[in-house]
């Protein structure tokens, strides 16, 4: 056999969307945590959002989180016992909104976990509402007329933001909307998990992802969207690598 | 090789000089805390600066979080890999915990947390206070679910309820709590620690925590049930717990009760002024008692109950406009007089004060006398602030 599910995934389908990065990230995560033969020592820590019932999907100890609130959790995990590794997945919302300060303030500390952040701009388990990643001019559920600027405030580059900290040792932005990007994807998730696997500190992976039920378009020309709208506004390219 | 340094600090039963909030965090790592995590508030600073140096010394960790939010979570996380875990904080800080609160109950793991009481509601003040009751006792947060709440009264018990309270979180896999206030927090007496040592390598291990799956099926800490049976069945089993820990875990304590008219339910500082009050008015010839529940939830009702056998009067005592009083009303299902007095605004009454509304109380139950005390038309109970 040549393709198979890796260990680290479990059998159990996922309920993503067609056309949902969602899956194509979790993937990648379950092919790392193979590759590094980390599995029997790895904590994984689920969201609230559309990945919030990836504790049933990932082959690993899991434990599900508050809103936003992930990064707290990883660090009362990995003070007690450095040893696990330890991976928090979160949306926009949950990331960039309700959990800004947790987000931040792990970052800032430098805590030796990882941070796979998907921003597919729009809060896809409520219903599509506005997120702190929401394009500008992009419609949502609570953007009826589109995001304007003036009313509804600017985006948030995460990225950007955090690699003003002296915390981080490692931030990339990378996207899943076409093969070639998918395997720089698993490149950094890889790379990011590595360098906390060897005590290195805080990484953060930014990954663009396709939501095409939040945006109202076909799985294709959700990826489309993506190289023309997004990627311009959301630059992919590593912004804090301490460890070269 | 050097001479290993005594981390144990202090040996079982040796007297010493201490603050509350010093001894509550001494008993708390004497009983196995490794892990604190909590954000400076007035009057529980004490708590967190003891233990930057003091977990330290024993090899855990202390963080300074962001919030109070975040700080909760550490916890959660803390506990969810098996280790015991404390935070602490006060009034607004508290409020800002019960989100993770909720989620640490329903995950079933076991912390141990404190809230030193100061003025409420909002900002309040930094005067001791007892406003939390409600709060505290009817879980706090969103959902169905409790928390074991003991209440101190001296810095002894400070110092000794972390280690009854990581035994019963342990037990239960329940979040359990101390409700103090302000002045148990900040005053000093001498006290002494009545356990030994815990050694944490030697506690029993848990077959729910997350240590990595190997060798075992994987775990999963969770609290999300979109199934509404599944989630049925989990609350359920919440309730029997509950209902377990209110059968065998009721704590108080009772003083000349054996030929008490008059018993005066109190916890925490309220408890320690009444006794002032209570010896005055025995003085006096006055046959008052002391009932103070321990545990705050589980509340002593039954036992309350049985008290209404011998006494016809019970007068409630509170830093606050009336919280615990709902319970003693419930618990005494009409077979007694209930009194009370509250003291808000972050001001503790003196024994003085107390004596005065004991003496309000005519001893003997004189019915066409009542008139003259103002009648709660909600409850039955009588609002001696309004006399
Ligand atoms: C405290 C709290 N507030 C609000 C919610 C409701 N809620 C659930 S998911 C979500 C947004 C998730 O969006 P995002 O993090 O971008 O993830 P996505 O669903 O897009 O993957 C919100 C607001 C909640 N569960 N908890
Ligand atoms: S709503 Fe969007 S993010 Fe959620 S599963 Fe569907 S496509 Fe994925």
């Amino acid at each position: 056999m040549i393709f198979k599910r890796p260990e680290g995934l479990t059998n159990t389908p996922w309920r993503y969307c067609p056309g949902c990065g969602h899956g194509i990230v979790h993937r990648l995560i379950g092919e790392v945590i193979d590759e590094l033969g980390i599995r029997e020592k790895t904590i994984g820590i689920a969201p609230v959002g559309c990945s919030v019932f990836m504790y049933e999907y990932f082959n690993c100890d899991m434990i599900q989180t508050a809103h936003g609130r992930a990064p707290a959790v990883a660090t009362g995990i990995k003070r007690s016992h450095p040893d696990l590794i330890c991976f928090s997945y979160q949306g926009d919302g949950d990331l960039a909104a309700i959990g800004t300060a947790e987000t931040v303030h792990s970052a800032a500390r430098g805590e030796n976990f990882t941070i796979i952040f998907i921003n597919n701009t729009i809060y896809g388990m409520t219903g599509g509402q506005q997120a702190p990643t929401t394009m500008p001019g992009q419609k949502t559920t609570t953007n009826p007329y589109g995001r304007d600027t003036r009313i509804h405030g600017f985006p948030i580059r995460v990225c950007e933001m955090l690699a003003t900290l002296d915390g981080p040792v490692y931030l990339e932005r990378v996207a899943v909307n076409k093969p070639v990007n998918v395997i720089r994807a698993k490149r950094a998730i890889s790379k990011a998990i590595k360098l906390q696997v060897d005590n290195k500190g805080f990484s953060l992976v930014e990954i663009l992802s396709p939501c095409p039920t939040g945006w109202g378009l076909s799985p294709k020309s959700a990826c489309e969207y993506m190289d023309k709208v997004m990627l311009p506004y959301y630059p992919l390219g590593v912004f804090k690598d301490l460890i070269k | 090789m050097a001479e290993m340094k005594d981390i144990t600090k202090y040996k079982t039963g040796e007297h010493i000089l201490i603050k509350g909030n010093e001894a509550l965090a001494e008993g708390a790592v004497r009983a196995g805390c490794r892990f604190f995590s909590g954000y400076p508030i007035t009057p529980q600073n004490e708590v967190p600066e003891y233990l930057s140096w003091r977990l330290f010394e024993v090899g855990g960790t202390f963080i300074q979080a962001e919030a109070e939010v975040s700080a909760i979570n550490m916890l959660y996380g803390a506990a969810a890999v098996g280790t015991r875990a404390m935070t602490s904080s006060s009034g607004c800080g508290i409020s800002l915990k019960q989100e993770g609160i909720s989620y640490i109950a329903s995950a079933e793991l076991p912390i141990f947390y404190a809230n030193v009481m100061r003025g409420g509601p909002g900002l309040g003040n930094i005067s001791p206070y007892q406003g939390d009751y409600f709060q505290s006792t009817r879980g706090g947060g969103h959902g169905d679910y409790r928390v074991i709440v003991l209440a101190p009264n001296s810095v002894t018990e400070m110092g000794n309820f972390p280690y009854l309270g990581y035994k019963l979180a342990d037990k239960y896999r329940i979040p359990c709590m101390v409700l103090a206030d302000g002045l148990l927090g900040q005053m000093m007496e001498p006290m002494e620690f009545k356990f030994d040592w815990v050694d944490i390598n030697k506690l029993p291990p848990k077959d729910y925590t997350l240590t990595g799956c190997k060798n075992r099926e994987r775990r999963i800490i969770n609290t999300l049930y979109m199934d509404v049976n599944i989630l049925e069945r989990h609350t359920w089993h919440l309730y029997q717990k509950y209902r377990e820990i209110e059968a065998t875990e009721v704590r108080y304590e009772e003083r000349y009760t054996e030929d008490a008219d008059i018993i005066v339910v109190a916890y925490g500082t309220s408890a320690r002024v009444a006794m002032d009050a209570i010896a005055k008015a025995r003085k006096q010839g006055i046959k008052v008692g002391l009932f103070r529940p321990i545990t705050l939830w589980p509340f002593p009702k039954k036992r309350l109950l049985e008290l209404t056998a011998r006494s016809s009067k019970f007068l409630v005592v509170e830093m606050s406009i009336g919280q615990m009083v709902e319970d003693v009303e419930l618990s005494l299902q009409g077979k007694a007089e209930i009194y009370f007095y509250g003291q808000p605004g972050g001001i503790v009454p003196t024994g003085d004060t107390i004596k005065n509304q004991i003496s309000k109380i005519k001893p003997v139950s004189d019915v066409s006398d009542s008139g003259t005390q103002k009648l709660n038309s909600q409850s039955k109970v009588i609002y001696l602030n309004d006399i």
